[in-house]
């Protein structure tokens, strides 16, 4: 039997997995997260196995496969341990050199290093990275170490001594005034402090009680909790068991989106080794205390991350939200006292309290303590997931983290906070990023999607995108958001195929205000964000549409048209082959000619011509 | 089929609040909702049908209709979209003449968006049967269709 029943115990456990692992053998870490996958990491893994298999380097040499590394852009991962050899972008053909190089006679593989776009100089380790360098990594930095189907890797970085910490030494008062004093705030997008939310639910009356880890992470761009679940879940039910002694909860749910099928998996195992090890279950670590945890699926709504209907959804129901005049800490799931809280929360906690409140206030800025976790994605040089001390500069995140933007193009706008947040412009890059910063100019934090912007992007259309993303996820339970929603979309509709009038702009602004004011949840509430800061920073953009018929960034189809450049022209016939409709001819080198009146404007032409001799205006 | 359904429901339980769970297991078996075994299900946990409707269709992981062959999703979010991805719904749409959530006739193709998939670094993506298709364009997604299509 593994179960451990006392600090003493996983001490010891600890400690002699320590000594079984050596730490001057080599190991090669494969980033097996979702994005990694999808580059085709697993067969890179496999390769090198199968490698280390044949040549019997057993016992030179361990592989494993790990959780994200975060810098998705250079896919698949492979970082050599100990020295920390990051290579990048690695194929299946690149297996055997790693082996008969790196492996074997500790050389470095030059071509498959990350190349700084800005000097050229190519760099070896990944903590030079540009990428890392400006980071800080406390929550993300072990997703690149262990294995998380394997909790033994977990222990051996501490793993689960804050929960014994927390049940050997702390009351669960105690265990709440230290993560109030840390200054922890709900990590999921509203920001409220969470030693409070713990001590609400403590305080109200009612059994049994429930704990919830939220992830249904619906905001599109955002995938840091996947990220941390798939990598490493342990860290995240460790928060939640110390939560749940705090608060004197007995049961707990994570709420998984389903599109996240490996974050599912790999949770799932996780409980189950929780278990057997006695972290979860009766009379853990022989405290006395008794908790257990279920995974439950989500169904595919955006809503759903909205607590009350969330809960609704746990217990089998349509996920509607209801008004929260009382709140769930006091009433929630099945009608008792419900902590609800985001994976990313839950994951600072055993930080908290292995490291002490202090040590965490001492990062970030007055209002917002520690680091946040922010999806750098869209038209950005270096896409990936993020972690930097709250604080940080917006230009400092795109620019010397994010290597700027794609292909040389201008920087236009950050859209932060999913649907409920908003765009951003370039004269507030210098903003530095906290949760009331980011509400003051208009947007928010929400779960820390940052989707960059260039000057190819139209933001009317983007104003357009949210409220159609909001429109198809509107439960319909409340009319202001259901028809609101529906007909400012069918406003900046208009707008976009150049049908826009006037005084469009005054009433989209008039429905904003109802919407605020009347909406039942968040999702309503905040939908006209979109809206309203593309029309505070962007105006000019939807006065364009609107008098002049044009769509500057060339994104409305309505608005724009397509018309080839003879002196540009070498009549390759790459346009020809692609056009869906024939609208394109001429004869072979020879500049080529575009019907307008045929064109469907679909754009196909202007992607492939490497000569620039296709306009869109 | 009911034999099946059955399995699925003694495995989650009788209990009402399993109804999600249940449903889930059903679309993923079936890959979509067959009305009999919606009837079923109601009638084994006592839960009236209009209600079980009402969840089939508010939760976008079900389906009532049967899939195609090859399920064609394309992310539309916002990474995505900035990208073009719109642009890649619309080539799809055209090539296989159905609007999204619709099968081709022949039942080859279904036609999907999804919300996010969190692999931005992709984006455009498309996912075919699961597989990834990372940083499409139109005449690239012409080439990935024609795979399929013979």
């Amino acid at each position: 039997m593994k179960r451990v029943s006392s600090r003493e115990e996983l001490l010891k456990l600890r400690n002699s997995l320590r000594k079984r692992e050596d730490r001057e053998k080599l190991c090669l870490t494969v980033c097996s997260g979702t994005g990694c996958r999808a580059y085709g990491c697993e067969k890179v893994a496999r390769a090198f196995l199968e490698h280390i298999r044949r040549e019997k380097l057993q016992k030179q040499v361990t592989l494993r496969t790990t959780g994200c590394h975060g810098f998705c852009e250079r896919g698949p991962i492979v970082v050599v341990h100990p020295q920390g050899i990051f290579y990048q972008k690695v194929k299946v053909e690149d297996v055997p050199e790693i082996i008969s190089e790196t492996v074997r006679k500790n050389k470095i593989v030059e071509r498959l290093l990350y190349q700084d776009p800005n000097t050229g100089k190519k760099i070896a380790l990944e903590k030079e990275v540009p990428f890392y360098k400006r980071q800080h990594r406390l929550l993300l930095g072990k997703n690149g170490l262990i294995d998380p189907t394997c909790i033994e890797d977990y222990l051996v970085m501490d793993g689960y001594l804050a929960l014994a910490k927390a049940l050997e030494e702390m009351t669960p008062e105690e265990v709440i005034e230290e993560v109030k004093k840390s200054g922890l705030r709900g990590r999921g997008g509203g920001g409220f402090p969470t030693g409070r939310k713990w001590e609400y639910c403590r305080k109200a009356e009612g059994a049994p009680k429930y704990v919830i880890c939220n992830a249904d992470e619906g905001d599109p761009g955002a995938y840091m909790d996947r990220s941390l679940l798939e990598g490493n879940p342990h860290q995240v039910l460790e928060g939640m068991i110390i939560g749940a002694y705090a608060i004197g909860a007995e049961k707990g749910y994570v709420y998984v989106r389903y599109e996240y099928p490996l974050a599912l998996q790999n949770i799932t195992r996780a409980i189950e080794q929780a278990r057997e090890y006695g972290f979860l279950g009766e009379n853990i670590l022989g405290s006395g205390f008794s908790f257990d945890v279920e995974v439950v699926r989500g169904g595919g709504a955006f809503v759903c991350g909205e607590s009350t209907a969330l809960m609704a959804s746990i217990e089998g129901k349509p996920g509607e939200p209801r008004a929260k005049y009382v709140h769930t800490v006091e009433v929630g799931l099945y009608g008792k006292p419900t902590n609800l809280n985001n994976v990313e929360t839950w994951a600072n906690v055993p930080l908290i309290i292995n490291k002490g409140a202090e040590w965490f206030a001492d990062i970030g800025t007055e209002g917002s303590k520690g680091t946040k976790i922010f999806s750098l994605v869209g038209k950005i040089n270096c896409t990936g997931l993020i972690e930097v001390p709250m604080g940080m500069t917006l230009r400092e995140i795109i620019f010397d983290i994010g290597g700027g933007i794609r292909k040389g193009k201008k920087f236009k706008a950050v859209q932060t906070g999913g649907p409920s947040g908003g765009v951003i412009p370039e004269s507030l890059l210098d903003l530095p990023v906290d949760f009331d910063e980011l509400t003051s100019a208009g947007s928010m934090m929400g779960s820390g999607g940052m989707i960059v912007m260039d000057e190819d992007t139209c933001m009317v259309d983007v104003a357009r995108y949210f409220l159609n993303f909001l429109k198809e996820e509107s439960c319909g339970k409340c009319v202001p958001c259901r028809e609101g929603i529906r007909v400012m979309l069918d406003i900046l509709e208009r707008i976009t195929r150049g049908e826009g009038e006037e005084k469009d702009i005054e009433v989209l602004e008039e429905l904003s205000a109802v919407l605020q004011d009347a909406c039942l949840c968040a999702l309503g509430t905040t939908a006209p964000n979109p809206v309203l800061t593309t029309l505070k920073y962007f105006r000019e953009e939807y006065i364009s549409h609107i008098r002049d018929k044009k769509c500057p960034a060339g994104v409305c189809r309505e608005l724009v048209r397509y018309f080839i450049e003879e002196s540009k022209c070498t009549g390759c016939g790459a346009c020809v082959r692609v056009c869906p409709v024939g609208a394109i001819s001429g004869e072979k080198k020879k500049p080529h000619y575009l019907q307008e009146e045929v064109c469907i404007k679909c754009g196909a032409c202007y992607e492939v011509c490497k000569f620039s001799a296709i306009i869109r205006e | 089929m009911i034999r099946e359904i059955e399995a699925i429901i003694s495995r989650h339980g009788e209990k009402k609040s399993n109804v999600v769970a249940i449903l889930q297991d059903i679309q993923e078996k079936f890959r979509y909702l067959p009305r009999e075994g919606l009837e079923y299900v109601s009638r084994r946990l006592g839960i009236p049908l209009s209600q079980i409707y009402s969840l089939a269709t508010f939760y976008r992981a079900f389906t009532l209709k049967p899939r195609g062959e090859h399920v064609i999703q394309v992310c539309t979010g916002t990474a995505c979209h900035v990208r073009g991805g719109g642009r890649i719904v619309d080539k799809l749409k055209r090539e296989l003449n159905i609007e999204v959530g619709e099968t081709t006739p022949d039942g080859k193709f279904t036609l999907e968006t999804v919300n996010c998939l969190g692999a931005c670094a992709l984006g455009p993506l498309v996912v075919i049967d699961g597989e990834y298709y990372g940083q499409m364009n139109t005449s690239k997604m012409d080439k990935v269709l024609k795979r399929f299509q013979k």
